[in-house]
């Protein structure tokens, strides 16, 4: 089996009259199944253009993009909404969950596009919810709950349809150091039971749970290292 | 896409979650679908009315009046100059083999006194043939007969409503005695109610007495003319042309009409006043409609307003989905359904409510009303015609949002 992720000379261009501006270029890039990877960078190095197109809400001017073996670089809207729904997970920096909706219901959300029917679905939310340790707060509403509870909850949500793929992008920008320890932790054991996670921070202590850091800078690639994560996996 | 049900749950979600927009958005609707349920429904119950009362009346029966119809400005409407004598009417009804009957009709108001009260009513002057014409049968006691014609009998047979005010409702007026311009009448029996007639008229408040005593008693009338119109049965709806014919040529003759003169006499028959009083209703009732028609529209608009508004303030909301996995299509039915469940939910609350609003005017005023299954449906499928043209736009601007324009939207 090849690698989760391929990107070949993948680049996005933006055009503004007759100048263009080369958001990303020259990005080549392979994340093998179960890393834990960060992207960090200053603001405007590109890391979240990288991310929408990793997360397949965006799709790349130019090069190939090859998620799970299959290229997703020219699929149409339908198709990427579809491999969005399957393949990968999201968790945001202001965590998106929906107001007034509980928070069982936010982690079915996914389940629902993916037409698991409802019985099913409850149940796989409720194992989620379980498995972030919120399973007694399953009929909060949002506004119900902590900064840290919200985002766990986006983080069940993410994991709900068991994707290969959980993308996060700055999930703990939004959080206390306290609580961002907790979140880190969470995705690390996620991480340990065979997920590949990537997230974008631009912290160096929050990359540094991370084992293995991409920099950007000026839409490109800097620095790509691997590191000893800061909970390194019980052995 | 996911399944409809799975949408309209959602939908029906959103919806509770605004109710007073909600219900706002759908009053637009609900008063419009009331509207035209309202005015159909009186509209059908008078054409109803009128069409009974015509059925009632017999659709063999042909009116006589005296005077043209038409003519130059110079002349009366009908009735204005009587040209018909009774000489004419007995020739009537004699000689021509088209005519069952013919029975003329004088007609006066008068104040009518009873032991308990005074009722002023149609005091009516006719021939016993009159009540076979209309099909007009006694309830209770017996009718007029020819022998209290050549009588001049004080005898008379009451309408219902005529009988209600003078000696109450429940009370048998058979066998009593009324006053009407100072001679006692005996009452011996009581029509059966007959109802409005297609102006709108209470034919029941009326009481019945011999030509012969009313020409005696009430008003001398005209000499060798017939006061106030004739009705006529001809032998079959079918030979109403042929009778009007024959009526034609026979008073011509009788009145020595050249060949370019015209009629001084007109005839009419039941069925044609009832396609012209039908006709009239009808025009009402669509214009009335159309108007209803048009709230319908307004109302149609506040939904796709509102639904705009919602999208706007949704657009976060359609990044999340998004994100998730729905597909545009997925987005695009979900605000059609909300667009499409206010409407249908304000249809049927227009039609309960149209339903209720028109029985309440129908009792109120005394008239009838007909609600027709086919124009609630109607109403329903417009409604909800509605909701889907006014909900199109704003679903489709919804489901074309860019994912990440969504996600970043504050």
């Amino acid at each position: 089996m090849g690698a989760l992720i391929q990107l070949r000379d993948l680049a996005k261009i933006y055009q503004s009259g007759d100048s263009e501006f080369a958001a990303l270029h020259d990005v080549n890039l392979g994340i093998e199944r179960g890393e834990f990877v960060a992207i960090t960078g200053s603001s405007g190095s590109g890391k979240s253009t990288l991310m929408n197109i990793l997360g397949c809400l965006d799709s790349p001017s130019r090069g190939s993009y090859l998620l799970a073996e299959r290229d997703v670089a020219r699929l149409s809207r339908i198709e990427l909404a579809r491999v969005r729904n399957e393949t990968i997970g999201f968790v945001f920096q202001n965590f998106n969950l929906l107001a007034r909706t509980s928070a069982l219901e936010n982690v079915e959300l996914p389940l629902i596009y993916a037409k698991v029917p409802p019985a099913d679905r409850h149940r796989r939310a409720r194992e989620a919810l379980e498995r972030v340790g919120l399973a007694h707060r399953a009929g909060h509403h949002p506004s119900q709950l902590s900064g840290g509870q919200q985002q766990r909850v986006a983080i069940a949500r993410a994991l709900v349809t068991r994707p290969p793929l959980i993308l996060a992008d700055e999930p703990t920008g939004n959080l206390d150091s306290a609580t961002s320890i907790e979140i880190m932790k969470l995705l690390t054991e996620l991480q340990h039971s065979g997920m590949t996670i990537v997230f974008v921070t631009h912290e160096p202590d929050i990359a540094a749970y991370a084992a293995r850091k991409l920099t950007l800078k000026d839409g490109a690639v800097v620095n790509d290292v691997r590191q000893q994560p800061v909970l390194a996996e019980a052995s | 896409m996911i399944s409809a049900g799975e949408t309209l749950r959602m939908a029906m979600l959103a919806l509770r979650r605004n109710k007073l927009r909600s219900f706002l958005t759908a009053l637009g609707i609900i008063i419009g679908v009331a509207a035209v349920i309202c005015m159909v429904s009186i509209g059908e119950g008078a054409k109803t009315r009128i069409r009974s009362s015509i059925e009632g009346t017999g659709t063999n029966v042909i009116m006589l009046f005296s005077g043209s119809s038409s003519g130059p400005g110079g002349r009366g409407g009908y009735g204005s100059q009587p040209t018909i004598t009774w000489e004419d009417l007995r020739a009537i009804q004699t000689e021509l083999p088209s005519v069952l009957a013919a029975a003329p009709q004088m007609r006066s108001n008068q104040p009518v006194i009873s032991e308990t009260s005074t009722w002023t009513t149609q005091v009516v002057g006719t021939t016993p043939d009159f009540f076979v014409i209309r099909n007009w049968p006694i309830e209770s006691g017996v009718g007029l007969t020819a022998s209290d014609q050549a009588s001049s009998a004080k005898n008379a047979v009451i309408g219902k409503t005529a009988a209600d005010n003078l000696f109450g409702p429940g009370v048998d007026p058979v066998g009593q005695t009324v006053r009407i311009r100072d001679a006692p009448v005996t009452i011996v029996g009581v029509l059966a109610a007959k109802g409005q007639n297609g102006m709108g008229q209470d034919q029941d408040d009326a009481i019945f007495i011999p030509l012969s005593t009313f020409q005696t008693r009430m008003q001398r009338g005209l000499g060798k003319f017939v006061p106030g119109m004739i009705f006529i049965s001809a032998v079959s709806a079918e030979g109403i042309p042929r009778a009007r014919n024959e009526i034609a040529q026979l008073l011509r003759e009788r009145h020595r009409l050249g060949p370019n003169d015209e009629d001084d006499f007109s005839t009419s028959s039941m069925a044609e006043m009832t396609s012209m009083l039908t006709t009239t209703t009808q025009t009402m009732t669509t214009l009335l409609a159309s108007i209803a028609l048009v709230s319908l529209i307004v109302g149609g608009i506040g939904v796709m307003n509102i639904m705009l508004v919602s999208v706007t303030e949704r657009t976060r909301e359609i990044g999340i989905r998004m994100a998730v996995g729905a597909q545009p299509a997925d987005i695009l039915a979900q605000f059609l359904i909300e667009a499409l469940a206010l409407a249908a939910i304000g249809g049927v609350i227009g039609v309960l409510l149209g339903i209720g609003i028109g029985q309440l005017l129908a009792a109120r005023f005394g008239w009838s009303m007909v609600t027709r299954g086919d124009i609630v449906a109607l109403s329903l499928a417009v409604s909800a015609g509605v909701g889907v043209a006014f909900g199109l736009y704003p679903a489709r601007k919804a489901s074309k949002l860019d994912p990440i324009e969504a996600l970043r939207y504050e």
